[in-house]
C-alpha cells in the first residue's frame, strides 16, 4: 500500500510537472482581452475570441496550410526514403553499408545553425528561397537519419523467413509481400513516420531562415510576427490560440500512439 | 540479437548458392543495396556535405549583400574579425553554460524518470503518454508559455516567484529561465535514451544483488549505471550536440536581450539581420569544427561505447 501510494506521488509529480506549461498556454488562448493580464491559471471568464480572430486572419491560417502541406510531403518522402535504405542496410550486404550508417549518425549530430547561412545563398540562386521546396529539402535530409535508425530497428526484428514460407504455400512474390511482409513492417514505417512528422512541425530555424513571406512561412515562424487583430492589440490570446492549435495533433499522437513513439524512440536508441 | 541475425542471414545465402555464379548473385545484392541507399545518401551529401562545403569558400571572402560589389577574396581575414570579438565569446560562453548546466541537470532528472517510466506499480501508461508531451511539443511553443508565465502581470510564476522584478529582463533569471525551459523540454527524450538502457538490466542480476545484501543505492550505482553505460554516453552525446545547438528558446524568450545570445542566435542575426554572408558562413564553420571537437573527444574519451561502434559492436 506504502508502496503504491509513494510510486502514485512520484507519478504525480512527472505528470503535473510535464503538463503545467501546456495547460497555462491553453488556458491563456481562452481568457478575454481583460482578463489575459491578470496572472490568474485558471481563466476567470471564458471565451473562444482568440481561435475566432486567428482563423478570421489570412496570416495563420495560410501558415497552418504550409506547415501541414510541408510536414505531409518532408513525411512521406523521407519515409520512403528512409524505408529503401534501412531495407538495404538491415538485409542486404554490400561494401559501403557502415559508411551510410556512419553519415547518417553525423548527419544526426550535425549543427543545423551551420547550414543555414549557405542554404540561404544556395536557394536564393536556385530561386527556392522562401518556397515550400526550400523547406522541404532540409527537413527531408534532417529527418533522414531518424527514419534509417528506427526503421532499420524495425525492420531487423521482422521474421523474413516467412515470405518464404508463404511462396512454398503458394503465394506469389507480390502476394507474399502484401499479405505476409506489408502488415509486419507497417507499425514501424508508421511509427516513423510519426517522429518524422514531429519533427518537421516542430523545425523553427530553418523556417525563419528561409522564408520571408506567408507565401511559405509555417506555424512556429509565423507566430513570432503574429500582432492581435489590429497592429497594436496585444496578440498574446492570439499567439496562445495559434500555440494550442499546432500542439493539438501532437496530443493526439501522443494520447493514440503512446506506446508505438516509445518503442520506436528506444529501439532507435538502443541501435545508436 | 544474434540469434535474428543468424535469421536473417541464411535467406541470402541460400539465394546466393542457388545461383550457378555466386559472384552473380553477390554482384546483384550489392547493385539492389546500392540502389535502395543511394537516393536517400544523395539528398544528405547534397544538402549537408555541399553546403558547408560551400560556406568554408563563402567564409574566406567579404561578402555583405548589403554591398555585393564589394565582394573578395580576403583570406583568413573573417576568422580573426569574428574569433577577436566579444560578442562571439560572450555567446560562445552563455552556449557552452546553457548546454553543461541543462545536459547535466537533465542526466539526473532524466534518470529518474526513466526508473519512474520503468518501475513504477500504478499509472505506467500514464507517466510515459504525460512524459511524451514535452518530447513532442513544438519547441517555440514551449518557449511562449514560459515567456508568458514569466512576464510581469500576465505570468502566474512572474506574479509568485518575483513580485517586484521582471525576470526575463535581467541577465542571469533570462538564462536560468532558458535554462529551465531547455531542460522541460527534453528530459523526456533523454529518460527515453535512458530507458532503452534500463530494459536491458537483467532482473537477475538485480535480485542477486540483493540477496546478497546490496542496498537500493549499491544496485543502481554497481549493477544498473555499469549496464547502462553505452546507453547513458549515446544520452549524453546526443543531448550535447543537440542542447549546443540551442536557438528557439532563446529566440523567443529573450531574442538575445541582456547578452543571453548563443551561437546560433548571433549567426542566425548576423544573416537576417546583417546580411552579411562572409561573417555569418565563418559562424557556421566555428560551430561545425566546435561540434566535431565535441563528438571527437567524446568518441575518444568513452572509446568503444561511442554510438559508431557501439553499432558495429552488435552486428
Amino acid at each position: 500500500m506504502t508502496a503504491k501510494l509513494r510510486w502514485g506521488v512520484l507519478d504525480a509529480i512527472v505528470v503535473i510537472f510535464a503538463l503545467i506549461p501546456v495547460l497555462w498556454i491553453a488556458s491563456l488562448s481562452f481568457k478575454t482581452t481583460a482578463t489575459l493580464t491578470d496572472g490568474n491559471f485558471v481563466p476567470r471568464e471564458w471565451t473562444w475570441e482568440n481561435y475566432k480572430t486567428i482563423f478570421q486572419t489570412d496570416q495563420f491560417v495560410r501558415a497552418l496550410i504550409n506547415s501541414i502541406g510541408i510536414a505531409l510531403i518532408s513525411t512521406l518522402i523521407a519515409v520512403v526514403l528512409g524505408t529503401m535504405a534501412a531495407y538495404a542496410i538491415s538485409r542486404l550486404d554490400f561494401p559501403g553499408k557502415q559508411v551510410l550508417v556512419g553519415v547518417s549518425l553525423l548527419i544526426a549530430m550535425f549543427p543545423q545553425v551551420s547550414l543555414v547561412t549557405p542554404l540561404f545563398n544556395i536557394e536564393r540562386n536556385l530561386g527556392i528561397f522562401d518556397t515550400w521546396a526550400g523547406l522541404i529539402l532540409p527537413y527531408i535530409t534532417f529527418a533522414l537519419p531518424l527514419a534509417i535508425y528506427t526503421l532499420s530497428a524495425f525492420f531487423k526484428q521482422i521474421p523474413w523467413d516467412l515470405e518464404k514460407a508463404a511462396k512454398m504455400d503458394g503465394a506469389t512474390q507480390g502476394e507474399a509481400f502484401r499479405k505476409v511482409i506489408a502488415p509486419l513492417a507497417a507499425p514501424g514505417v508508421f511509427t516513423t513516420a510519426i517522429l518524422v512528422f514531429i519533427f518537421c512541425w516542430n523545425d523553427f530555424l530553418f523556417a525563419i531562415s528561409l522564408t520571408s513571406t506567408e507565401r511559405s512561412r509555417t506555424v512556429p515562424a509565423a507566430l513570432s510576427f503574429f500582432t492581435g487583430a489590429s497592429q497594436f492589440e496585444d496578440p498574446t490570446g492570439a499567439i496562445s490560440a495559434a500555440a494550442v492549435v499546432i500542439t493539438i495533433p501532437i496530443i493526439l499522437f501522443v494520447l493514440f500512439f503512446q506506446r508505438r513513439i516509445v518503442a520506436g524512440l528506444t529501439s532507435g536508441a538502443v541501435k545508436g | 540479437m544474434t540469434a535474428q541475425q543468424e535469421k536473417v542471414a541464411i535467406p541470402a545465402q541460400r539465394a546466393t548458392h542457388r545461383k550457378p555464379a555466386i559472384s552473380e548473385g553477390k554482384r546483384q545484392e550489392r547493385r539492389l543495396g546500392w540502389l535502395l541507399c543511394a537516393p536517400a545518401a544523395i539528398v544528405m551529401v547534397a544538402v549537408t556535405a555541399y553546403p558547408i562545403l560551400y560556406s568554408v569558400w563563402l567564409s574566406l571572402q567579404r561578402y555583405d549583400l548589403k554591398f555585393p560589389e564589394n565582394r573578395e577574396f580576403i583570406g583568413l581575414a573573417n576568422y580573426a574579425t569574428v574569433l577577436s570579438n566579444n560578442y562571439w565569446w560572450t555567446a560562445f560562453g552563455v552556449t557552452v553554460l546553457i548546454t553543461v548546466v541543462s545536459v547535466a541537470v537533465e542526466l539526473v532528472l532524466g534518470m529518474g524518470l526513466a526508473l519512474i517510466m520503468h518501475r513504477t506499480i500504478i499509472g505506467r501508461g500514464l507517466v510515459r503518454t504525460s512524459a511524451l508531451i514535452p518530447y513532442g511539443i513544438v519547441t517555440v511553443v514551449a518557449a511562449f508559455s514560459w515567456r508568458y508565465a514569466w512576464t510581469p502581470g500576465t505570468g502566474y510564476l512572474a506574479n509568485l516567484v518575483a513580485p517586484n522584478g521582471a525576470p526575463l529582463t535581467e541577465r542571469g533569471a533570462s538564462l536560468a529561465i532558458i535554462i529551465l525551459a531547455e531542460i522541460w523540454k527534453t528530459t523526456p527524450f533523454m529518460a527515453l535514451l535512458l530507458l532503452a538502457g534500463l530494459a536491458l538490466v537483467p532482473d537477475d542480476l538485480l535480485k542477486a544483488a540483493a540477496m546478497d545484501g546490496a542496498g537500493w543505492w549499491q544496485r543502481f550505482t554497481k549493477v544498473m549505471l555499469p549496464v547502462m553505460k553505452p546507453a547513458i554516453l549515446v544520452a549524453l552525446l546526443f543531448r550535447t550536440l543537440d542542447a549546443f545547438r540551442v536557438f528557439d528558446n532563446i529566440y523567443v524568450l529573450t531574442n538575445g536581450a541582456n547578452e543571453t545570445s548563443s551561437v546560433s542566435m548571433i549567426a542566425y542575426n548576423n544573416l537576417i539581420k546583417g546580411l552579411n554572408l562572409g561573417i555569418g558562413s565563418t559562424m557556421s564553420v566555428l560551430i561545425f569544427i566546435t561540434v566535431a571537437i565535441i563528438a571527437f573527444v567524446f568518441v575518444k574519451l568513452f572509446g568503444t561505447a561511442a554510438p559508431g561502434s557501439s553499432e558495429e559492436g552488435r552486428r
